[in-house]
């Protein structure tokens, strides 16, 4: 077997107090800080260039890169916020990340709020994760009494503040722009970019908006070093994440590995498709990443590649989906979601998820027709790239992904008059019973 | 029902230290909400208004944002807010099945509580433990791969008073609704050492890694060049 898996963040998740400062440390944990503290911060910000990590949290931007964007200098206080509000569906990483191992995340804010000059972050955890909560606020009170949060951090004359800020229910925040807006007690409405976080993020000051996945991967980076990093992954997408696998597989969950590996591998190590069923269709990184089918299966899962196939990396969030599930029912369903998540700023995005669903049920109730996969393509069309932010582009990748793939299962419905599949057949517990 | 001098006095304590927090005041305004959750289960017409006088807002500014978020209440709720989530990969795997046979055994429909005020039930989107799914939240602790049956045995145990209720991951003693609330507003309530909280799907990675001695070493650069997928690390 050729694959590896390369667990880091996951390494210790199974030691019963892998949440603790002490855990951390018998890790290698802080070990980072100190070399990070020792350096100038332009050097933390070079090491993370350097070492190409893209945004673990879907959009894949270089991290070094955002932290370089931020203007030196200046009257106003620069701010790093942690997007912690996992919510695309399929995304499944974070909140174990934070479960388990949270003070990888709390050295990374330390190390990123140094190299960006910024004595203030703020932690935006998304609000139906009470443990979560708890957890993230545990790992911060363990911070502030060992000394690595507070005033002088380990006599470095660094100082730094971390707050803790929970949602209270709404995908679009997790949008960095919507998050802000969150962030400073307002609806989570997007903003129009420029100017950027960097220039006007939170109070109109420079701000860094990254996701827990690549805040935690940065003491790693720096302790071993940007090349160690960037010796993983492929020729443009380095490093190692997490994916997460979820449906119908043997043993769905956390598969931390290399960008670059593809599915059949990852399969593998996973057990496979459930026992007596096949691969039918699957996300590569969640349900705003078009689908794939079983000819993607040996596809490297970096950017590059998946972007040639007709996707997008996403979160790496791997939803598997068997020949017992139902193309149209699962894209409705999402598409709903988008729907009821529609911040309601932009009207293509807030009026065409209504069309597009209104659609999609006469589909699923086997009372539409091949022009109405026409309609769905073209007001799918008149929603992507005409609104504030990606969530309304976010539509367009199922339907039309799905009307490529299996548009004979759209007209399907229509010549039964309803769903040919059997909603039984497709559960977990049609799965243990049979 | 109006605030007693008592309750007001506190939660301006309260208030006066979320306030605190932050650097722009306003910032407060989610963590107030989910704190006047805490103290009356739901967002009265004296929970805006004691927000907006925290803060020097109007009410119609907190009530814009009180109503663009899913977990804040504008009626009341139960003790135990169980949700079911049924996005597509939930659905799928039985969170369709789950939410219909609680809607039959509770005899409620979404958003609603049952007449003994304990359960309320609501479907959820995607709660990010997919891998665990069918998921079933109760006070947003996790119960991870129901089954209608596991479903229907959960919220019989939050009828009859919730003692044997354990989530799947998350804290021992399961909290009330506002209780939950108080967490949320940054008040934690000590419970976060305890519990389980990587089930099965959270370790399949690293046990496989562990089964075949793939040790988190790092791997060797090749010529100063990525390595590439597929590069072993033993």
């Amino acid at each position: 077997m050729t694959t590896v898996l390369t667990p880091e963040l996951t390494a210790f998740w199974d030691e019963p107090d892998s949440f603790t400062i002490a855990a951390y440390k018998r890790h290698g944990g802080y070990q980072a800080l100190s070399k990070a503290l020792a350096m100038q911060p332009d050097d933390v910000v070079q090491t993370m260039k350097d070492s190409v990590l893209r945004g673990r949290g879907g959009a894949g931007f270089p991290t070094g890169l955002k932290w370089g964007f931020i203007p030196k200098g200046g009257e106003k206080p620069h701010y790093l916020v942690v997007n912690a509000d996992e919510s695309e569906p399929g995304a499944c990483k974070d909140m174990p990340t934070l479960l388990n191992n949270p003070q990888a995340l709390i050295e990374g804010i330390v190390i990123a709020c140094y190299a960006i000059d910024a004595h203030r972050a703020f932690i935006y955890v998304r609000g139906e994760v009470l443990h979560v909560i708890r957890r993230v606020h545990f790992a911060v009170a363990e911070a502030y009494e060992a000394g690595y949060l507070g005033t002088d951090i380990l006599g470095s004359g660094f100082d730094l503040e971390v707050i803790v800020h929970a949602g209270a229910g709404a995908y679009i925040c997790g949008e960095e722009t919507a998050l802000l807006d969150s962030l400073e007690g307002y609806r989570g409405q997007p903003r129009l970019k420029p100017p950027f976080p960097a220039v006007a993020g939170l109070y109109a000051s420079p701000t860094v908006v990254n996701n827990v996945e690549s805040i935690a991967t940065v003491p790693y980076i720096l302790d071993r070093g940007a090349a160690d990093f960037a010796a993983y992954g492929t020729e443009r997408s380095k490093g190692f994440g997490i994916f997460s696998l979820s449906g119908h597989v043997t043993q769905p969950g956390q598969y931390e590995a290399p960008l670059g590996t593809t599915l059949r591998e990852l399969l593998e190590l996973a057990g496979g498709i459930r026992s007596g069923h096949r691969l039918k269709f699957w996300t590569p990184g969640g349900s705003s990443t078009p689908l794939f089918t079983d000819e993607h299966l040996d596809v490297p899962l970096d950017y590059e590649s998946v972007a040639a196939a007709g996707s997008m990396l996403g979160t790496r969030s791997v939803q598997l989906f068997d020949e017992t599930t139902c193309v149209v029912r699962v894209v409705l369903r999402w598409i709903k979601f988008y729907e009821h998540e529609s911040c309601g700023k932009c009207t293509p995005c807030r009026e065409g998820s209504w069309w597009v669903v209104q659609l999609l049920e006469q589909l699923e109730r086997g009372e539409g027709s091949a022009a109405d996969l026409d309609k769905l393509l073209d007001i799918c069309s008149n929603i992507t790239g005409r609104s504030f932010c990606a969530l309304g582009d976010s539509i367009e990748a199922p339907v039309k992904s799905s009307i490529r793939y299996f548009k004979d299962e759209y007209l399907e419905h229509q010549r039964l008059g309803g769903c040919p599949f059997d909603p039984a057949a497709s559960t977990l517990f049609a799965m243990e019973s049979a | 029902m109006a605030l007693s001098q008592e309750a007001r006095a506190r939660l301006e304590r309260d208030a006066a230290l979320i306030i605190g927090r932050y650097p722009v005041s306003r910032s407060a305004l989610l963590p107030l909400l989910h704190l006047m959750q805490a103290e009356e289960g739901y967002l009265t017409e004296d929970a805006i208004d004691f927000c907006a006088a925290q803060l020097g807002l109007t009410k119609a500014e907190v009530t814009a944002v009180a109503s663009f978020y899913t977990m804040y209440k504008h009626h009341p709720v139960g003790d135990y807010h169980v949700g079911v989530c049924t996005n597509s990969l939930c659905g799928v795997m039985g969170g369709d099945a789950i939410l219909a046979d609680l809607h039959e055994h509770l005899g409620v429909g979404d958003d609603e509580t049952t007449t003994d005020g304990k359960v309320s039930l609501e479907h959820l989107e995607c709660n990010a433990a997919c891998d665990y799914a069918p998921v079933v939240m109760v006070n947003w602790e996790f119960f991870d791969n129901m089954t209608p049956q596991s479903a229907r045995d959960l919220v019989d145990g939050l009828r009859s008073g919730a003692e044997d209720v354990v989530p799947t991951r998350g804290a021992p003693r399961l909290c009330t609704w506002k209780q939950a609330s108080r967490i949320l507003a940054g008040f934690p309530d000590g419970q976060a050492a305890e519990g389980n909280t990587a089930g099965g799907p959270s370790l399949a990675g690293l046990r496989v890694a562990k089964e075949q001695g793939w040790t988190p070493d790092p791997p060797e650069i090749e010529n100063g060049k990525a390595a590439g997928n597929g590069k072993a690390t033993k």
